[in-house]
């Protein structure tokens, strides 16, 4: 019996993590669940008034989905990690680096996809111009994906530490800003009448550059990690 | 019936030194693998056994001197069980992470009765025991073609019907052309030489 | 060259080098930072509309620029110790990891300073600032996940692809950081000219920085000598150094 290609085992990596994902709801939601008490926090903080809260809707909705999606990172490969599958992984003859990504694919697929889709609901709570909805939803869509990727990497470097909640945290927010920038920066121009084109176009850029190296980098740090 | 062990290794140390801690794990240890040789590595806690088979399979990569070459594919079998708590036995197996060929329903229905799990390949893993977890790894050894099978501690947690069966497995697998090194504290019962590894003595080969 | 290679790789040599340098470079650089402190604090013409509060630009400029090339110092370190498995290389990714903080923290508290009288606030979210704020939080990662291993050959490699990844991102965050402020300038800040800077006052700043450098150079081999003697505390040339040292 041979092995599979490196794209049939992506695609049975895949299958495995959303499965994992979908025995388990309760984690699917709580993201989700994250974010609306999150926005929720935020009219208690600056007040109900319907044009304070417009003014920092953009900012606010890009934010709440960075922390939500900062916080599944870390578990992206730490039950894999906890009962042996995570070298198991490493020693299979296809490139690590594309099996990753399906890891990360599923991430995005279980966490970034349905936060983008469900954001519109919350943006309207906070008052957003609709006008405005479908940038937030496209920014989030391709934002999302990007710090996925992003996570992936502090996820790996941070799996074999037992402590590594708040370290993730540490590492790849720094790199997350540029996203927030673009992110909300595309939102906001979408209030104000503008086109939000470039930002997406930005956005899908970094995406570009992030699938082609954050792959590399996880890798690397995959392998660290089980040697730690 | 040991068969005569030859042609090129399978895997073939070349002088390992391993220190952990300012101790010397073991020095200059140079060894070939052949196919058709069952290999134990033996010594007391402490003694460096798991560290030398994350050597030898890849997963450690720095930290050590001397090298390691891999001619074929290979089995590893580790401390932990990699059966996800969430997945039955028949979709772990069938989802495996280690890169293996895929395997029909039929095929893993009759690994998983071989190992004893008859009737369980469908119920959720948490369900089952850390034995029975082990016996769900343990298929992946009938399933997979591999020459070379790497174990470290295979039989933790498998009862004595378990391990006699598993070393049996091994000698069959051994006189079919096969090669396993294996760590473990006990004495094997096979019908085949064994290769005693003893890391104990400061070991060197 | 490769010889050469050979020898970086091996601790006691590298000790002894980096000894040798310091002998010089030391004194060098302390003569460079009194020049130039003297030179720019009380030599040069108070600035036309800030005054002397200007003159602070002499720790802050050369301390934001090397903090920066520092980054690219520790990642290319990190890179070598990657790619060729070079111990020593860790030992260097290591050493400049608090270093470079160190730096940074400086550009960002002397920029503190200067922004009270200047804009009348001690901090303001202007992009150079912004950027130097993200490039202390990076090199403070790198810190606390070096910190965070037990296995400190894993730390070495774990913050070698940390501080790769942020080598990639420092000119997407800088480039980002400023788009963003562009986006936002109020009508409030107004900078001061920032091309116009006289040569009399360029002279010593240009020393300035060039004995920043100087000074990163040796905190960073000060620093190296220190993690090679802990890492190779167990080994002959070390207490050999050890008795030498402490008994005659």
């Amino acid at each position: 019996m041979t092995a599979p290609a490196a794209g049939q085992f992506c695609l049975r990596l895949l299958r495995r993590q959303l499965l994992l994902a979908v025995r388990r709801p309760v984690e699917i939601g709580n993201p989700l669940l994250f974010f609306a008490m999150v926005v929720a926090l935020f009219p208690l903080g600056l007040g109900p008034a319907p044009g304070t809260l417009a003014g920092f809707a953009s900012g606010v909705l890009w934010i709440t989905a960075l922390l939500s999606n900062l916080l599944t990172s870390d578990a992206v490969f730490r039950s894999d990690f906890e009962d042996g599958s995570l070298e198991q992984l490493l020693l299979a003859p296809q490139p690590l680096f594309l099996s990753v990504l399906a890891y990360i694919g599923a991430h995005w697929l279980t966490t970034g996809l349905l936060l983008a889709l469900v954001s519109p609901v919350f943006a309207l709570m906070l008052n957003l111009s609709t006008a405005a909805l479908g940038a937030l939803v496209a920014s989030l869509l391709i934002g999302t994906a990007l710090l996925s990727l992003i996570g992936g990497i502090g996820a790996s470097l941070t799996v074999g530490l037992k402590r590594g909640g708040m370290l993730i945290s540490l590492l790849i927010l720094p790199l997350y800003m540029p996203v927030l920038i673009f992110g909300s920066a595309a939102v906001q121009a979408a209030v104000s009448g503008l086109p939000a084109g470039p930002y997406l176009a930005i956005l899908g850029a970094m995406l570009c550059l992030a699938i082609a190296l954050a792959p590399l980098a996880m890798a690397a740090g995959l392998r660290i990690s089980i040697d730690a | 019936m040991p068969s005569s062990p030859t042609g090129a290794p399978l895997l073939a140390a070349r002088s390992l030194c391993l220190e952990r801690g300012g101790r010397q794990l073991f020095r200059n240890l140079s060894f070939d693998i052949l196919a058709g040789q069952l290999w134990q590595i033996e010594g007391s806690n402490g003694a460096g056994k798991t560290s030398l088979m994350r050597i030898l399979c890849g997963l450690s990569r720095y930290g050590y001197e001397g090298s390691v070459e891999r001619h074929v594919p290979f089995l590893y079998l580790g401390h932990q069980s990699a059966v996800k708590a969430l997945l039955t036995p028949r979709e772990n197996l069938a989802f495996h992470v280690s890169g293996e060929g895929q395997y029909g329903n039929e095929q893993i229905e009759s690994a998983l009765a071989e190992v004893g799990l008859y009737g369980y390949e469908d119920v959720a893993s948490h369900t089952l025991s850390a034995g029975q977890h082990r016996r769900v790894n343990l298929a992946r050894l009938l399933l997979s073609d591999t020459s070379l099978w790497l174990l470290d501690e295979p039989f933790t947690a498998i009862d004595t019907a378990g391990v006699d069966a598993l070393q049996a497995l091994l000698a069959s697998h051994v006189a079919a052309g096969g090669a396993v090194v294996m760590t473990s504290h006990q004495a094997l019962e096979v019908a085949c030489d064994v290769h005693v590894l003893n890391l104990g003595a400061g070991a060197t080969v | 060259m490769w010889p050469i290679f050979h020898k970086l790789g091996s601790p006691p040599w590298l000790y002894a080098i980096a000894g040798s340098i310091l002998r010089w470079l030391l004194p060098i650089t302390l003569l460079a930072l009194v020049t130039g402190a003297v030179w720019g604090l009380l030599f040069t013409q108070p600035e036309r509309i800030q005054g002397n509060s200007y003159r602070i630009i002499y720790i802050h400029v050369p301390a934001a620029v090397v903090a920066l090339a520092g980054y690219y110092v520790m990642a290319l370190a990190g890179a070598v110790s990657l790619i060729w498995r070079m111990k020593m290389a860790d030992v260097a990714m290591k050493a400049a990891a608090p270093v470079g903080a160190a730096f940074t923290f400086i550009a960002l508290f002397t920029g503190a300073i200067w922004g009270k009288p200047t804009w009348g606030t001690w901090w303001v979210w202007d992009a150079r600032i912004t950027s130097m704020l993200i490039l202390f939080f990076l090199y403070l990662g790198v810190v606390a996940l070096y910190e965070a291993f037990d296995n400190k050959e894993a730390a070495s490699k774990a913050c070698a692809v940390l501080s790769l990844v942020g080598m990639v991102n420092i000119p997407i965050i800088y480039k980002s950081v400023d788009w963003w402020y562009a986006l936002h300038q109020g009508a409030t800040i107004k900078f001061t000219g920032e091309s116009s800077i006289d040569s009399s006052m360029m002279y010593p700043l240009l020393l300035m920085i060039g004995a920043f450098y100087a000074l990163f150079t040796c905190c960073l081999l000060l620093n190296m000598r220190v993690e090679i003697l802990q890492r190779e505390s167990r080994t002959q040339w070390v207490k050999k150094l050890a008795t030498k040292a402490g008994r005659p």
